[in-house]
Parts: structure tokens; sequence; C-alpha cells
């Protein structure tokens, strides 16, 4: 019995983790979504461009790898999003919508290959960081200590956005572009700059999340492209542009895949379609969701 | 759309696919032309739902895999006959439409794409899976490419390349030219109106939800001719053909070509596998360039290759130079 506990309690921590990551791509993805009117493709790619760059800085040897790469690779990434918003998106916000999904699914495939070029085909593994080595041990159950550590760190980043969400101007430019972002241009807001920063700030939180996976996750090519598509999940759940909606998404979806994987190994998929399928239906704004789009 | 095509232009291109085994004297391209085939039966389908009526569908694929897998399973394990494996495939897809747009077209824009990709996405997760039937993601070999004829009086093999060839352009002409003929028809139209206006089709009494629900299902009836077309050609498949990367390859053959002209999916799909293949001869990341092609085309020519070109030669033609001046 007390075997039994402890792998339940494991199983619950490892989607407990599996959710934080999860959440940091769906967080950026739902805010897009909800500011922008734009489905972003491209966002497992950043995820992706995040998990490579932390490698490529494990490679060094010095102790602060992580930490380095931690501070860096979300800064390089986020540059790129803005890049692609300011040049290439921005021209599409008058367009009809498909544009920009064909935009965003373009540098899918940019990205993509990108990343076969520079780092190959092959696996790769980063290892975990020094700090967060080992396990913690609690009478018989011991758990990694490198998982506690993105569990804790997913709602610090929760409280983080939330505060500059609702407590900073930034934030109050955001939450007004999304609501009408024509009458916060007419009120001289330069909304362009606005869309910019959420761009930004989704892929900053994307390459984040590539970054923290990276070490319990094997690293390769096609990642972001899988991903994506459970973070589409979360959002519909959630409901698109609702914040506090990704975050449940992430840990329903985290859990459901932990404890459906031990009823049906291979079809743990399955009950998260079966989740979601009768939620886009029956009601397509999601669990959150309020913003119209 | 709007305009009747070009009937020169028509059969030049006819003419042009008839005689391109003769051209191209070479298997490897005899092959490439007859994918080209099957993909442009595959982008016109689409096209019902993203140019016509207005739906972007982000789970076309669902088709190609679907049909595939229909005309592998019969050809395979019940009993190999083209025409049987054929009228399973397209009839699986016609069911599995039916079934799926019954929720789907209750949807718009965003939500229609979402739905479209999570449908498709649940029946990619069962191929992977379901490994007594489907392989799993070793996906199927040696699917049949059966004789045709009547048993007994003849019979054609469509072993060789160059008969396969004539064998799929038949086929597809066929298929091709009743997708015209319904797109042109009052249906055709009304679903032309409602992408416009969907609201003002509702207003003059015309049942819109079953309107797109037809859409849907000939979308999907014909992409699942298409799947089966695939499933003979290439012998094998895996579950990769149902997966939403393969979704959006089938959207970008549309819109590569022009969604708003009837055979522009059909030369975006030309193009692509053209593209693939010439890049794919000195580097292996054909994605990057098909990449950039579509992000320049988007930003640049958004009516797609063929409509911005016929466009131009409508205003050519019809305004004469008053349509250059004012536009310069």
């Amino acid at each position: 019995m007390e075997l039994d506990v402890s792998f339940w309690l494991t199983q619950f921590l490892n989607g407990l983790a599996n959710a934080m990551v999860l959440f940091l791509i769906a967080s950026g993805l739902t805010i897009l979504l909800g500011v922008l009117g734009v489905l972003n493709l491209a966002h497992g790619s950043f995820y992706m461009l995040g998990a490579f760059l932390i490698f490529s800085s494990s490679i060094i040897k010095n102790p602060s790898w992580f930490w380095v790469g931690l501070l860096l690779a979300p800064l390089v990434v986020a540059g790129f999003g803005t890049i692609i918003e300011a040049f290439c998106l921005r021209p599409l916000y008058g367009r009809e919508r498909l544009y920009t999904l064909l935009l965003t699914y373009g540098f899918t495939l940019i990205l993509d290959d990108l990343v076969l070029l520079i780092w190959g085909r092959d696996y790769k593994s980063v290892p975990i960081p020094a700090l967060f080595e080992g396990r913690l041990s609690i009478g018989d159950f011991s758990y990694p200590v490198y998982f506690l550590f993105i569990i804790a760190v997913g709602p610090l980043l929760g409280v983080f956005l939330w505060f500059i969400l609702n407590r900073t101007n930034f934030g109050k430019l955001i939450r007004a572009a999304s609501t009408d972002s024509e009458m916060l241009d007419a009120l001289g807001v330069n909304v362009n700059r606005v869309f910019t920063g959420v761009f930004a700030l989704g892929a900053w939180l994307a390459s984040l999340g590539g970054i923290l996976a990276a070490p319990m996750r094997s690293v390769e090519p096609g990642m972001g492209v899988e991903i994506i598509i459970e973070s589409f999940i979360v959002v519909i759940i959630g409901g698109m542009g609702s914040y506090l909606g990704a975050f449940v998404g992430a840990v329903l979806i985290g859990m459901l895949k932990a404890f459906g994987i031990e009823i049906l190994e291979n079809f743990a998929m399955i009950f998260i379609y079966a989740l979601v399928l009768p939620i886009l239906i029956l009601r397509p704004r999601g669990l959150f969701g309020e913003t119209t789009i | 759309m709007e305009r009747i095509p070009n009937r020169f232009g028509v059969t030049v291109l006819l003419g042009l696919a008839v005689l391109a085994p003769v051209l191209v004297q070479n298997d490897y391209y005899i092959q490439l032309c007859t994918e080209i085939l099957i993909a442009s039966l595959l982008a016109i389908s689409l096209n019902f739902l993203i140019g016509y009526t207005g739906l972007v569908s982000l789970g076309h694929a669902v088709y190609l895999g679907v049909g595939a897998y229909a005309f592998a399973l019969l050809t395979k394990n019940v009993y190999p006959s083209m025409w049987a494996g054929l009228i399973v495939a397209g009839a699986s897809c016609a069911l599995l439409a039916w079934f799926m747009g019954v929720f789907c077209v209750r949807l718009a824009g965003l939500y229609f794409a979402m739905l479209t990709l999570a449908f498709s996405q649940v029946v990619y997760t069962v191929a992977y899976y379901w490994r007594d039937v489907t392989g799993g993601d070793d996906g199927m070999l040696g699917i049949p490419k059966p004789e045709i004829g009547i048993p007994g009086a003849f019979s054609i093999s469509l072993e060789s390349f160059t008969n396969f060839y004539y064998f799929v352009l038949i086929i597809v002409a066929v298929l091709i030219f009743l997708a015209w003929k319904i797109a042109n028809s009052p249906f055709g139209r009304v679903l032309q109106a409602i992408r416009e206006n969907p609201e003002r089709v509702e207003f003059i009494g015309l049942p819109v939800h079953r309107y797109k629900l037809f859409a849907f299902i000939i979308a999907g009836t014909l992409g699942g001719f298409a799947g089966g077309l695939y499933s003979t050609f290439q012998g094998y498949i895996s579950p990769d053909l149902l997966y939403w990367t393969q979704s959006g390859e089938i959207v970008l053959m549309t819109i590569l070509g022009g969604m708003y002209s009837f055979l522009g999916p059909a030369f975006g799909a030309g193009m692509l596998l053209f593209i693939r293949d010439t890049v794919l001869n000195f580097m292996e990341y054909w994605r990057i360039v098909v990449g950039g092609i579509l992000v320049l085309l988007v930003l640049f020519l958004p009516g797609g290759i063929l409509g911005s070109f016929e466009g131009w030669i409508s205003r050519l033609s019809i305004g004469g130079n008053d349509g250059d001046e004012t536009r310069s």
C-alpha cells in the first residue's frame, strides 16, 4: 500500500511538471489569440528554439551554463519574435485571418529546417543543472529535484504574468487592446508597439518553456509541431484569451496524460480529445473564455 | 472564380497532361506527374471549403489518410479490386465528413479551424496506436495496384508507370470536371454567397448550415478519392499522412496557386511538388525554401500565383490599358 501511494504521488508530480511547461507555451498562445487574434502556428517553434539554444549553452563546460542560457536564450527568441511580428505580421492585420495563419505556418516550416540545418537530425540530451541534481527523499518516497524546481517555477511565472497583466501600464494596454484595439488606437496609443510587445512576450514565454523542458525530455527537431497541438488543446479548454484558463487547462491536460497512461497505455491522448471535442462543440469559447475572436 | 475558365487554356493543360509521359520519357518524372495529379485533386477538394465557402479547414489531411487506409485495408485484406478500393475510399470519407461536418459547420473562423484540426488529430492518434489494424507508426506496406478491366474479357495492368499515370489522369480529370460542374452550379453560387455574407444568405431563407455541410461532404469525398489513389500509387502509407502538418501542406498548395481561381489549387500543388523535388536534388532542406516562398507570397502576392496571373491577364484584356494606368 505504501508503495502504491508513492507511485501515484510520482505520477501526480510528473503531471504537474509537464503541466507547467505546457502552461508557459499556452499562456503566450492564448494572449496572442486574445489580443492580436492570431493563431500562431509557429509558437511551438519558439519552444523548440529555446530547447536547442539551451543545448548549445550546455556544451560550454562552465557550471553557470544553465543560468546564462536561461537568461539569454529567451531574449534571443523574443528578439526573433519581434522581427517576425514587426516586419511580417503587421502588414497582415487588416486582411483575412487566413493569411496570418499561413504566414506563421510558413515560419514553422522555415524554423523546423533551420534547426535541422544548424543542430542536425539526431536527438540531443541536456543535462540537469548541477544545482538541481539528485533526488529529494522523504521517508520511502523520493523525487527528482529538478522536476520540483519546474513545479515551483510555473506558479512563480504565473504570478509574474498576472502582475504584468494586471498591475503594470503595459498590462493595462494589453487588456485594452484585447477589448478594443481600434479604440485604443484612437486614444493615441501606439497599438502596433503593444502588439509587438505581446508577440515578443509570447515568444519569450514559449522559449522559456523549451529551456525548462529540455533536461527532462529529448531535444529533437519536430518537438515544436508536436507541442503546439497540446498547447492548442489547453487554449481551447481554457478559452481563447483567458490566461487563468490556460493554467487550469494545462494542469488538466498534464494530469490526464499522467494518469491516462496508467489506464490505457497508448491512448492517453484519446482521453484528452474526448474532453476537447465536446468543449469545442458545446462551448467553443472554452471554460473561461469571454473574448470574442 | 467567377470567370469561366479559358477554354484554350484548359485544352492546352489537358493536352500537356495527356502528352506528359511522352514528353518527359523518364519513369521518375512520370511518377512525379502522377503525384502532382493526385495532389491537385486534393487541393481542389479543399478549395471547396476555403475558396468557395470561406471555411479554413486545418484538418483536410484526415481524408487523405482515411481514404488511403480504407483503400489499403480493403485491397489487402478483403478484396483486391481497384474500383472497389476507390469507392470505399470515397464512401468512407463521405461518411466521416458527414459525421464531422454536423459539428464543424456550426462554427466559423478560428473555431472551425480548431475543430477540424482536433478531429483530424483524433484520427491520427487512432491510426498511430491501433497497431493491429493500421500497423501503427510502421504504417502499411505492399498496397497493391489491382488490374482493371472486365473479368474474363480483358484486363489492363497498372504496374507500368505510364499505364498508371493515364489511369490516374482519367480518374482525376473526371472528378475535377465534376467538381467544376458543382462549383458552377446554383449550389456553388450559394456557397460563394455564404463566403461573402452568411447572414444575408440566411435572410434570403436558405439553410446555410445545410449548404456548408454539403460543401464539407463534397470536399471530404473528393479528398477520399485522392487518398485512395495516393495509397495505390505509393504502395506504402503511414500515419504521417494524417498529421496536422500534412493538412497545412494542403492549405499551402491551395493558397500558393490561388484560392479564388478554380484551377489555382491544382497549379499550387504542381508548384509545391516541383519545388520540393528540385530543392531535394540540391539539399534536404526543402522546407526552408517552401516556407520562405510562402512568407513572401503572403506578404506580396496574396492572390496566389495563378490567381494573381489571371487577375493580371483579365485586367489587360478587359480593362485595356486603363487598369494598368490607374495602378501605376
